[in-house]
């Protein structure tokens, strides 16, 4: 066990291309820590040269205090679950657990122990005998894991581990492995493009775009107080809306009517560079049916009439889809994200606001209905940067904070 | 209506087959046949010999000249495989594995000689071989068949080694092998069906060469089977061969069919299933 350092690594490839940039990161000694961002965004680079894979261009790669740049991957004492398991076909389930007590040249017995031990936690034991080829996706995603617990390694790399499982038992695996991660209570950096994943494993959440890291924190942090329109837009689903607002007279102009903003933000942009148009992100769980919110919570938003596209009733809530006319939120990172989800392909004209509305809502497809929604919740973004205006020392303060 | 087809199609596919065994086989034996008449009975054109006889296959291994052949061919082609196939491998692995300077130049060369007419370097071949003392001796058989082997052999081992999953490498040397090991261990075990079947075609190709055998090699010293066949004469000047060289055609096919039935039991298709996703 150990904590892995990251100090400034970057990776450039013969090309010319920057796959990852000045990484800094440090892992402590028994923390889960999730590697997340839309495929291309070098977070499969950063594992790599974590486990030595890939060389290091430039930075420093510490394990347990240990310079380990120039080290092989068998020196690093390090162990890899891969997206596509890599079993080996041709040894059985106990060989493929074996194989790196074997190289590690442990007498006989102590590997059989081990290999039984780390079965029985993973409940293998009864397929140690069977081929690959005989097992299902879920067993051998258990054989990848078992391979790479038993010989007790300093730290878990895991590569998108989950992601060949159907959505069922990717579910499911992914309590197995929280509960195998904190049972060991070895480092694991864990890689995945899948925000719902990163939330709900990690401790720590690295969001990572084009190879730079956008924010660092635990998974709660990065919802409510992003630090830019990166995060925002890729943590949660469904996603934070987003709306084109025009800053006049210290106020904002949006297709939901004009927005108040407090002192802080009006300074802000009263200055001489500040943006004149900036984005509203808004998540669907701030908004609220007009006919449901009491008097004293209704003094804390704003309200706004638009037709309802489309209801979808999920029991718990209802999701309600507005129609808003005006221009649509456009920023580089915003299409980024869009083109990540295959969303840019059916986006028609005018924009759709995604609310999560009580069940109690009356809210019909086709009628144009009144909606509220909390004024001290939304973030501001700067369109050029995606810088989020609204956030004060890491803390998120909503458009009308002092 | 869909069972129907069905039948009627595999009988068609039946016919064609049959037809196509047929073709090629009744050649095969009708000298199979042919080497074991008599003599007198050899040109009654009879598909069925009316007297069995195992007088050819006497006379061809009485005469030293056939065994010397067989063993001089046996021994070439072995060596030659061997050496194509360990040499090929090695290639493959790097072509599939590695990018490094002047790659498609190589697989570029490499296929350049497997089209280069054979026929036209038997002279330059010749005269070279004759310079450096290696006319009519075994490498200056093997050489040549090494070289018009291994473009074969760099790619079919080539094609073998890009269906193995990359992951299983990494995931070796994860696991704590060497770069040695990981190949040992988990790429060669996996890339055997490829080997065998290389193994087997390049084998073919060298036991089966005419052209580089006649002309590299004078004596009997270094001359192979189907060489020897061609200079096989009866017990006189005036005896018509033609049962002898019947039944030594026969012997030489049986290494072939049995080099085949080896290796062919090591050629299990997929072999690598299971290793990734489902």
């Amino acid at each position: 066990m150990a904590d892995i350092v990251l100090d400034k690594v970057s990776k450039r490839f013969p090309d010319g291309t920057t796959a990852v940039q000045d990484v800094d990161l440090e892992i402590a000694d028994g923390e889960f820590v999730i590697l997340v961002g839309p495929s291309g965004c070098g977070k499969s680079t950063t594992l790599n040269m974590i486990a030595g894979l890939e060389d290091i261009s430039s930075g420093e790669l510490r394990i347990g205090g240990e310079r380990v740049n120039d080290k092989a991957p068998r020196d690093r004492d390090i162990a890899m679950v891969f997206q596509s398991y890599a079993l080996y076909p041709n040894m059985s389930v106990r060989e493929n657990m074996a194989f790196p007590l074997r190289l590690a040249k442990l007498d006989k017995e102590t590997i059989n122990q081990k290999v039984d031990e780390a079965a029985k936690v993973l409940e293998l034991t009864a397929l140690l005998d069977r081929k690959p080829a005989n097992l299902s996706g879920g067993q051998r995603q258990r054989v990848a894991m078992g391979r790479a617990i038993v010989r007790q390694p300093k730290a878990f790399l895991m590569d998108e581990p989950l992601s060949n499982l159907d959505a069922k038992l990717r579910v499911q695996m992914r309590t197995v492995v929280s509960r195998l991660q904190k049972q060991l209570g070895t480092t694991t950096v864990y890689v995945t493009h899948d925000q719902t994943e990163a939330m709900t494993l990690g401790d720590r959440v690295v969001i990572m775009r084009g190879g730079a890291v956008q924010q660092v924190g635990p998974p709660q942090e990065l919802y409510d107080h992003p630090r830019n329109l990166f995060v925002a837009g890729f943590i949660g689903s469904p996603s934070m809306n987003f709306v084109h607002a025009v800053v006049e007279d210290g106020r904002l102009r949006t297709a939901l009517g004009d927005v108040p903003v407090g002192d802080r933000i009006r300074r802000e942009l009263e200055a001489g560079d500040a943006p004149k148009e900036l984005i509203l992100g808004i998540r669907p769980e701030h908004f609220e049916d007009a006919a449901l919110v009491d008097d004293e919570t209704r003094r804390r938003g704003m309200e706004f009439e638009a037709p309802v596209d489309i209801v979808e009733s999920m029991g718990s809530d209802k999701y309600v889809y507005f129609t808003v006319e005006g221009e649509r939120a456009s920023a580089a990172e915003l299409e980024e994200l869009a083109a990540d989800t295959g969303a840019a392909d059916f986006a028609g004209g005018g924009s759709n606001l995604v609310t999560r509305l009580s069940a109690e809502s009356s809210a019909r497809e086709g009628e144009t209905r009144r909606a509220w929604f909390n004024l001290e919740k939304i973030h501001l973004f700067d369109p050029g940067s995606g810088r989020n205006l609204t956030l004060q020392e890491g803390r998120s303060a909503g458009a009308l904070a002092d | 209506m869909a069972v129907e087809t069905t039948t009627r199609a595999k009988v068609r596919w039946g016919l064609l087959d049959v037809v196509v065994v047929v073709f090629a086989l009744v050649p095969v034996l009708w000298i199979a046949s042919l080497s074991f008449k008599t003599p007198a009975t050899l040109t009654d054109g009879k598909f069925w010999p009316r007297e069995w006889t195992l007088d050819n296959y006497r006379t061809i291994f009485d005469t030293d000249q056939f065994v010397r052949a067989l063993v001089n061919s046996i021994g070439i082609a072995l060596i030659a495989t061997t050496i194509a196939v360990v040499l090929g491998a090695m290639a493959a692995y790097a072509i599939s594995r590695l990018d490094f300077p002047g790659k498609k130049l190589l697989v570029g060369v490499s296929l350049l000689i497997a089209m280069f007419p054979q026929v036209s370097l038997v002279s330059p071949l010749f005269e070279i071989e004759r310079q450096l003392g290696l006319f009519d001796t075994w490498p200056g058989l093997i050489l040549p068949y090494i070289t018009f082997a291994l473009p074969l052999a760099i790619y079919t081992l080539s094609a073998f080694f890009k269906q193995i999953p990359w992951d299983l490498e990494k995931a070796a040397k994860m696991d704590g092998a060497t770069q040695a090991q990981a190949f040992r261990r988990v790429i060669a075990p996996l890339a055997a069906p490829g080997v065998f079947t290389t193994a087997i075609l390049v084998f073919i190709f060298c036991w089966n060469d005419f052209l580089f055998a006649i002309t590299l090699t004078s004596t009997e010293r270094s001359r192979t089977v189907p060489v020897a066949l061609q200079f096989f004469t009866g017990e006189s000047q005036f005896e018509d061969p033609t049962g002898a060289i019947c039944a030594a055609a026969v012997v030489i096919t049986v290494p072939i069919i049995l080099f085949v039935l080896f290796f062919q039991r090591r050629i299990v298709s997929g072999l690598t299933s299971g290793a990734v996703k489902g």
